[in-house]
């Protein structure tokens, strides 16, 4: 007897059979493949000690110099605060504006703090004193945010020597950074780098290594086997879910241990976020497998749709609220946007599942859309 | 009389309208060695997918191993074992693992799986190489492999599609000897290929011009037919008539 004849007869547990063999095969493709391995378990580590520690988006080591030409005792009070605050690297003080212009325009100063003349005598006889900011703007960022910290610290001053002349007004302005008190910009990137990593596994492996069975040929053998393509398909996905679960752990012990960054919601309901993240972003992976049939292809594709839209509109580097009305719009068919706001929120600000439920309805409604498309191009036979 | 495996009548596959196959007719007897030749582009590998359920026929019908081609392809694929043109193993994958793959998808169970894995290491000399990456093996044994896994869950036809592209004569003699041994074991056996010396291997030959088949008999009778001492010459006088580049 054939064992062709006996399939007839098993055919309850053939499915079941083919998926295990297949998914098998996968795992036995990623473990050969050394490198991909690497970049797979090495890429979160990396993301996360480089945006840690390399990549810091505070604003430190600023250099700062100083113009008095009539030190007294308030000026003098000014200066010293802001050498001791840790954020300025004093240059000591400068005979004229024009040599700190100079010091600007090589590169060697951010800041420069003039008082003007005779500064203690005019605030105490009139009330009114000037000192002015010069701020290095060629980094505009740096350059606001020197100024800031500048302004902050000599409000500070100016506060408590109101007090101690016992002048009957004074002004109170507190600024509190809630949820992130120390402003710290780990808080910001840890969920961008998720929605990074897990967006670089799914989508881009996904679809690179469907992809590489077209272009191999290896696509044809499979499609003249009794292999159903839901099943292969299906099969590809799982150990790309796996990695991304091990990659999404990484980064939580990385950033929990490494960088102290707090895990204040629920645990369970992160994994939610992330596994209804995973889902999408396989699914759109495999939607790109379905239009291109050059590996080449599917990484450009995947990179350009996913990865770039990743970095640039969802909110992981720039926020979402300063951009352009058009491009917040456009941001929100990004998924990673839905992603990293939905994990700031459990992460970081601890809240449930009531004040995440649209990004999680809006990341389950285009994972649908997705898989839409994707059965709809399938292709049942070569054409 | 013996069974036909395979039966198709006017099968035709347009490409917009660029006419790939033509109304080709023809049929297959079971245990026959059929060989489908035919110049690169004549439609070959086409005809040889909508056989094996790959490929949707724009018009025309056929029954490939008892199941129609265009209701049954699923039937048809559990019955029949392809080996295409380009290499159809996985470079990345162990010799052992590849033929396990490929009876697990064809639904063997893993100890007929293993039995006839040994058995097969030990047929052709390659028990040594079983925990060897395929991508190290030389281009004659991976298509010696290849065949064998095609022929690993003993379908009732196999279909090769130039199965020895690049292999040197000797290793070409040995592939057909394998050839053979399946067709003593009753598995029909169709093939195409461009090597006119290996069509006088073949029982029957079909020669496919610009879609249409322009010729089918047994290499002695289209030798006779044509007035030629060799299937190379009755091969060029009709791709002489060929319109396609």
């Amino acid at each position: 007897m054939r064992y062709s004849d006996n399939l007839h007869v098993k055919q309850k547990g053939i499915k079941m059979k083919q998926f295990i063999a297949f998914v098998n095969k996968e795992f036995r493709h990623i473990i050969r493949d050394n490198r991909t391995l690497l970049i797979i378990i090495g890429m979160p580590i990396v993301e996360i000690l480089l945006f840690g520690f390399a990549i810091n988006m505070e604003v430190q080591n600023i250099t700062v110099a100083f113009y008095d030409p009539s030190p007294d005792a308030i000026t003098t009070g000014i200066t010293e605060r802001i050498k001791e605050n840790s954020y300025f690297n004093n240059q000591g003080n400068m005979p004229s504006v024009a040599k700190m212009e100079e010091a600007m325009q090589k590169g060697d100063l951010d800041l420069a703090v003039v008082f003007q003349q005779n500064f203690q005598e005019d605030l105490v006889q009139t009330g009114n004193a000037a000192v002015q900011l010069l701020a290095n703007s060629s980094d505009p960022n740096r350059g606001s945010i020197s100024a800031t910290y500048a302004t902050a610290i000599i409000a500070g001053y100016q506060q408590e020597q109101m007090e101690l002349m016992h002048i009957p007004f004074q002004i109170q302005t507190e600024n509190r950074m809630i949820y992130n008190p120390q402003m710290k910009s780990s808080y910001m990137f840890v969920p961008g780098i998720m929605g990074l990593v897990l967006m670089i596994i799914c989508t881009i492996m996904t679809s690179v290594s469907i992809v590489r069975e077209k272009e191999r040929g290896t696509m044809e053998v499979l499609l003249a086997s009794p292999l159903k393509q839901g099943t292969m398909i299906f099969a590809k996905t799982i150990p790309y879910m796996v990695i991304s679960f091990i990659d999404f752990i990484i980064i939580l012990l990385l950033s929990y241990f490494v960088l102290g960054v707090p895990i204040n919601g629920s645990l369970l309901l992160l994994f939610l976020v992330a596994l209804i993240y995973i889902s999408l972003t396989l699914t759109y992976g495999l939607t790109i497998s379905t239009l291109v049939d050059k590996q080449m292809n599917a990484v450009i594709f995947s990179a350009i749709t996913a990865m770039i839209p990743v970095l640039m509109l969802s909110g992981m580097i720039f926020p979402v609220g300063n951009m352009p009305v058009v491009l917040q719009a456009f941001s929100a068919i990004v998924p990673a946007r839905w992603f990293i706001d939905a994990v700031r929120k459990v992460m970081i600000q601890g809240q449930g599942l009531f004040m995440i439920w649209k990004e999680v309805l809006i990341m389950i409604g285009m994972t649908i859309f997705l898989l839409g498309v994707t059965i709809a191009k399938t292709k049942k036979r070569l054409e | 009389m013996t069974n036909k495996v395979i039966e198709v009548s006017n099968l035709t596959k347009k490409f917009g309208s660029f006419t790939a196959v033509n109304h080709i007719t023809f049929d297959v007897k079971e245990g026959e060695i059929f060989g489908f030749l035919g110049a690169n582009g004549a439609g070959k590998t086409t005809a040889m997918q909508m056989l094996c359920g790959i490929s949707m026929p724009t018009s025309g019908e056929g029954t490939v191993a008892g199941y129609d081609i265009i209701k049954e392809n699923e039937l048809i694929k559990r019955n029949i074992g392809y080996m295409s043109q380009k290499f159809s193993l996985y470079e990345d994958l162990k010799v052992w693992e590849n033929i396990r793959l490929f009876g697990g998808i064809y639904g063997l169970s893993n100890k007929v799986i293993a039995e006839k894995t040994d058995a097969l290491l030990k047929q052709l000399n390659f028990a040594e190489e079983r925990n060897t990456l395929v991508k190290y093996l030389p281009l004659g044994w991976k298509q010696k492999l290849a065949f064998s896994v095609a022929i690993f869950h003993e379908p009732k036809i196999v279909f090769l599609d130039e199965p020895t592209g690049g292999v040197d004569p000797a290793m070409r003699r040995r592939f057909w000897e394998m050839i053979y041994d399946a067709s003593e074991r009753g598995i029909t056996v169709f093939v195409t290929t461009h090597y006119m010396d290996e069509s006088e291997y073949c029982n029957r030959v079909s020669i496919m011009v610009d879609g249409r088949i322009e010729a089918l008999d047994t290499p002695a009778a289209l030798r006779h037919q044509f007035n030629a001492d060799t299937m190379d010459e009755v091969f060029r006088q009709l791709a002489r008539k060929a319109e396609r580049d």
